[in-house]
This record gives structure tokens, C-alpha cells and sequence, in this order.
């Protein structure tokens, strides 16, 4: 765990004390989405008796929405956040930019035209798009995200130059954004669908999305945890990191496959969820001092927690009708970030 | 003064009143906005903005006035080769300038008659969101087009064309009116009792999942149309997520049992546009219960 070639007593007992806080918060993290999850339960479009009713005598309706749609719909969410807090970390020790953030090489605009063409071939009888019709908003959405950050790979010229990396996706969003605007201009009655997937959506999670988020989740966290020492020593900064031995291509290409993984799959299960990729890794930093193998063990569960509670208070708020999930995590995360940044400023 | 002089008055006021009904020509029109449209002569020159209100202007059979509508007006077949100028927020005003119409048109939209005011082009804005807003619009039209006869022979068709409709509705017969969600877009936003499409299904004598209070298209938790277990479901084209593949909805009766209806893009124009055809979405919407309504 510890980044010292040679341990010291010293070294070793505070390692082995932020190890034990982490494992500790990691816990803490664990239980609260247990109990968010429970809460899930009851949270929807029936009266809080009627779902603790629900839960004693279940008929079978109870059956449909309580298992069939409120719990996927909860464990897809928090497995999708769980994603795009990884992705941040992942931008943010990459990139060694605070403000850098999944969506970061295109992958957003990329997934919204997938999913605008997808739209358009229903109303168009235009044949070319008669597959991407087939392939159905979730598929569009993955497609869409993988063809953009492979566009910005290619017109970044490979993975070594951080600068090109991060102009070339700035340069992909702005294209396929215009690109997708052009198209909605010949065809506004896919605007509102298209909003709400802007805006993010955990409406539909089944449990067959909970399946592929979680497999996802797992293929991408061990993997990332076990790249972690290279995002700690790239913090030193890239010459030293080679210095130490670290092979950059290979750390580069590894770690921008797993933040595609991480965003084309949640962007294609919910939509583009602004913000928990950005604000996760912030909130645990915040919390706690890590390296990167804590944050890259913190970020997923802060993501999914902040998910998570997003999709209740997106149900509860305003029931039977569903608010934007994307706008209700912009507004927790956000205010959870400024009233610990303040806390800290005031010296606590 | 004697009772015939006071009838010989009372005559005279309401000939001089209808004077300008007559001639056809009102010359001050007041519009929704609450402002009053002043032009001097009746207007030849016209460009329409949103559909129904193309659809009006045309259904008064003063379609030859038009020099261009909004990209979305299609019918009747006469416009679609007319100038196009833009969307409702995103209109063409160079375009609109340069045709110099009499008058432009068009539903509340802020920014585009800011403009034109402001380039000195008369708007004529109404409210066409509901029912009642057709009959009204009708009457307006016509009288800022100076063929106010028109409009009473125009709203008696479209009247008697809904009664045929709702007459034939057979389903009706049956004991129970079928529950219906109909279903705008698949986030999903459907069109509840407020919505124009709402009055349409309420006037049909069906039932909606979504009442009034909920707003005209509301996005609905997905697990409240499972709740409320339709037993018939109308949607627009729409390639979004398929109902059935849908967590839960396959318990839905409308599902299960196959009652739903997908309208065309044509009869989408027909359904949403509060204009002339209404009679005929609202038949589409009424073949469609007795087709499937249990």
C-alpha cells in the first residue's frame, strides 16, 4: 500500500492508520447504500403506508413495482454512479487536472448523437439509419460514446500528449454537439426525448442493466486498483513517474480503456449524469487524506451513494412524476461540496 | 321619444355595429396578447408560424394569402411548396422581412414578435394550446382576414364532424370507459387531461392516468403507468425504450394484452394540431378504443 521502497516504523503505522480509516469509511459507505437501498423500498409513487403495506402482504402488483422496478431501479443507479465516480477519479489523477471529469474526451456528445440518430430513424425513412434504429437508445448511446473518444484519440495523435488529449476531446464535444443540433434542427419532435437523456434518466434500469453496470464495475475497479501506484506516481509528475520505472504508454492506454469502459457503458444505461464523475473524487478527498488506490476504492462508493440518493429524492420530490436525476445529483453533490469547502475554511 | 323611435334606433346602432361585419373588414382586431392589431386595409400578405394556425388561415379558404409558414406546416398540400421561414423560436426574420407581410401570425413567442415589432411588422398572436382555443381562433382569423361569414360556416363543419365522430364511437356502449395513457415520448412524457390530446380522449369518454392536476405533459415515474395498469396505451412514432422491454410493464393489461396503438407521423399531425382537422385525430384516437379497448 505504502508508496516507500523501504518501510519505517514511522511509515508503516500511519500507512497502516489511513488504511484502516479508509476500510472504515469504506464500510460506513457500504452500510449507507445498504440502508439507501432499503429506503428505495418504500420511496415512489404510492403513499409510504402503502409500501410498508406492500412489504408485509405483497400481492402481486407489489411484487412488479417493488422488485421488478424499485430495486433495480436503485442498484442500477448506484452502479452507474458507482462508475462515473471512478471515471472522475481516474480524469482527474490522469490528467492531473481537479476539474477533469468522465465525459471529458467526447464521450457525452458522442453518446447524444447515437442516441439523436437512433431517434431520427424512427421519424425518418432514411435507410442508413435503419440500423442504428435496431440498435435502440442504448445501444446508440455506447456506440456513440466509443466512436467519440476514438475520434479524439485519433485526432490527438495516441494517448502520450495530456494537451492534445484534452484540446482534441474539447475539440470532438463541440463538433458532434453542432453535428447533433444540426440534425435536431430537421427534426424537433426528438428534442424532448433527447433532453431526458441529457438530463440523465434511472426511469427504465432493470435488472438486466443492474447485471451489465455491475459487471462493468467490476471489470473496471480491479483493474484500476491495481494501476493505482502509476496514477500516485504520476502525481510527481510525468518524467519522474518514468524515472520510477513506469512504462506511460502502457499506463495511459490501460487507464483511458477503462475510462471509456466506465463511460460509455453508464452513459448508455442512464443518460449523461452531469457532475458525480466531477464531484465524487472531491468529496472524498475532502473526507480523507488518500493516495490513489483509496480514492480509486472511495470515488466509486461516493458516486453510487450520491446516485443513489439523487434517484430517491428524484422520485420523492415531486411524485408520481420523476425529476431529471442529472439536475437533483448537480444539486446534492454541489452543496454537499461547498458546505464542507466552507467547514474547512472556517478552520474545522 | 316614442317606443318606434327607440326601435328605430336600437336598428339603426345595430346596423352600424354590423356594418363592419358585413363589409367583412373589422380594421382593429384584438389578439390573446391583449393588444390590439390596427392595419388599414385587410391583410393579402400572410405568413403563418405554427401549423394549426396554417391549417385555420386555409380552412377559411384564404390559403392564396399566405407567402410563407413555419418548416412544420404540411397541410394542406398548396403550402408545402410556400417559403419556409424557421421554427416558432428560431424563425427566419430576414426571410420574413423580405416577404413584407401585411401581418405575421403566430403563437406567444417573445423573441420573435419583439423582433418584428421592432422592425415594424404587425403580429397577430393567439393561444392555441387547448380545444376551446380552435372555435376561438377561428372567429379571430377570420375577422383580422376580414371573412368573419367564413367563420361560422368553418366552425359549424368542424363541429359536426367531431359529432359524427363521437356518435360512431361504439365503444362507448360498453359498461366500463377504458383507461387510457397516452404516451407523447418515450422519457416517458405522457399528455394528461390538461393537454389538448386529453380533451380530445376526455370527449371520447375515456379515462387518463393522468389527471389534470399533474400538468398538461408531465415526465411520470415509469412505475405510476404500472400502477395504474391501463388498459389501453396510445403513443406517438417514437423509437425510444419499447413498452414491453420496459421494467414491470409487461404486467400492464394494455401490454399483456396487446392494446396498444402507435400512431403515424400523419396522424400525429392530426392528433397534437388544435386546428380544422381535429375531427379526424380524434376518429383515429376513437378506431384505435374500438379496435382494442377491452
Amino acid at each position: 500500500m505504502t508508496a516507500a521502497p523501504v518501510p519505517t516504523s514511522d511509515t508503516v503505522s500511519s500507512s497502516s492508520r489511513s488504511k484502516s480509516a479508509v476500510y472504515g469509511w469504506v464500510i460506513a459507505g457500504l452500510v449507507l447504500t445498504i440502508v439507501l437501498g432499503a429506503l428505495s423500498l418504500v420511496v415512489g409513487t404510492t403513499s409510504l403506508m402503502t409500501s410498508l403495506r406492500w412489504l408485509l402482504s405483497p400481492d402481486s402488483q407489489a411484487d412488479t413495482v417493488l422488485w421488478q422496478i424499485r430495486l433495480p431501479r436503485t442498484c442500477g443507479a448506484w452502479c452507474a454512479g458507482a462508475l462515473l465516480g471512478l471515471g472522475g477519479a481516474i480524469a482527474q489523477g490522469l490528467f492531473r487536472n481537479p476539474l477533469a471529469e468522465p465525459y471529458l474526451l467526447g464521450t457525452a456528445s458522442g453518446a447524444a448523437l447515437g442516441v439523436t440518430l437512433c431517434l431520427l430513424s424512427a421519424d425518418a425513412s432514411l435507410l442508413s439509419l435503419a440500423w442504428f434504429g435496431q440498435l435502440g437508445v442504448i445501444g446508440a448511446a455506447f456506440i456513440g460514446a466509443c466512436a467519440a473518444m476514438l475520434l479524439t484519440l485519433t485526432l490527438a495523435r495516441g494517448v502520450l500528449q495530456t494537451a492534445n488529449l484534452l484540446l482534441a476531446g474539447v475539440v470532438v464535444s463541440f463538433l458532434l454537439s453542432a453535428v447533433t443540433e444540426l440534425l435536431l434542427l430537421s427534426a424537433p419532435n426528438v428534442w424532448r426525448t433527447l433532453q431526458s437523456f441529457l438530463l440523465g434518466t434511472t426511469g427504465f434500469l432493470s435488472w438486466r442493466s443492474v447485471v451489465l453496470l455491475g459487471i462493468s464495475l467490476v471489470l473496471t475497479v480491479i483493474p484500476a486498483l491495481l494501476l493505482s501506484r502509476g496514477l500516485d506516481a504520476l502525481t510527481l509528475g510525468e518524467e519522474t513517474a518514468q524515472s520510477l520505472g513506469l512504462s506511460l504508454p502502457v499506463l495511459r492506454v490501460s487507464f483511458l480503456a477503462i475510462l471509456s469502459l466506465v463511460t460509455a457503458v453508464s452513459v448508455g444505461q442512464v443518460g449523461v449524469v452531469g457532475f458525480v464523475g466531477l464531484v465524487a473524487p472531491h468529496l472524498v478527498r475532502q473526507l480523507m487524506h488518500v493516495n490513489h488506490r483509496g480514492l480509486l476504492l472511495m470515488a466509486p462508493l461516493m458516486g453510487g451513494l450520491l446516485l443513489q440518493s439523487a434517484d430517491l429524492l428524484s422520485r420523492a420530490i415531486w411524485s408520481p412524476m420523476d425529476l431529471p436525476v442529472g439536475a437533483v445529483t448537480a444539486c446534492i453533490g454541489g452543496v454537499y461540496l461547498v458546505g464542507l469547502l466552507w467547514r474547512r475554511s472556517h478552520g474545522r | 321619444m316614442g317606443v318606434s323611435s327607440v326601435a328605430r334606433l336600437l336598428c339603426l346602432s345595430l346596423l352600424v355595429s354590423l356594418m363592419p361585419m358585413t363589409m367583412g373588414w373589422a380594421g382593429v382586431v384584438r389578439d390573446d396578447r391583449g393588444q390590439v392589431v390596427a392595419l388599414s386595409h385587410s391583410p393579402q400578405r400572410i405568413v403563418t408560424m405554427i401549423p394549426s394556425l396554417t391549417e385555420i388561415v386555409c380552412g377559411l379558404g384564404e390559403c392564396r394569402r399566405l407567402v410563407a409558414t413555419d418548416q412544420y406546416s404540411n397541410w394542406p398540400a398548396s403550402v408545402v411548396d410556400l417559403p419556409k421561414v424557421g421554427g416558432l423560436d428560431d424563425a427566419v426574420i430576414e426571410t420574413i422581412v423580405s416577404l413584407k407581410p401585411d401581418v405575421v401570425i403566430l403563437t406567444r413567442s417573445e423573441r420573435t414578435t419583439t423582433r418584428l415589432a421592432q422592425l415594424g411588422i404587425a403580429t397577430f398572436v393567439l393561444n392555441t394550446e387547448r380545444y376551446d382555443d380552435v372555435s376561438r381562433n377561428v372567429v379571430r382569423i377570420a375577422e383580422l382576414l376580414g371573412v368573419s361569414a367564413q367563420a361560422a360556416i368553418l366552425n359549424a363543419q368542424i363541429q359536426s364532424s367531431v359529432d359524427t365522430v363521437l356518435a360512431r364511437a361504439h365503444w362507448s356502449d360498453k359498461k366500463r370507459s377504458p383507461l387510457v395513457y397516452f404516451e407523447v415520448d418515450s422519457a416517458p412524457y405522457a399528455a394528461g387531461e390538461a393537454s389538448f390530446i386529453g380533451e380530445l380522449l376526455s370527449k371520447l369518454g375515456a379515462r387518463n392516468v393522468v389527471s389534470a392536476s399533474l400538468g398538461a405533459f408531465p415526465k411520470l415515474n415509469p412505475e405510476f403507468v404500472v400502477r395504474q395498469n391501463p388498459d389501453v396505451i396510445m403513443t406517438l412514432p417514437s423509437v425510444g425504450v419499447p413498452l414491453d422491454s420496459r421494467p414491470g410493464w409487461n404486467t400492464i393489461r394494455a401490454v399483456r394484452e396487446h392494446r396498444v396503438c402507435e400512431f403515424t407521423t400523419t396522424g400525429r399531425d392530426l392528433i397534437t394540431r388544435p386546428g380544422p382537422r381535429m375531427a379526424q385525430g380524434l376518429e383515429l384516437m376513437s378506431d384505435c378504443l374500438a379496435k382494442v379497448a377491452p
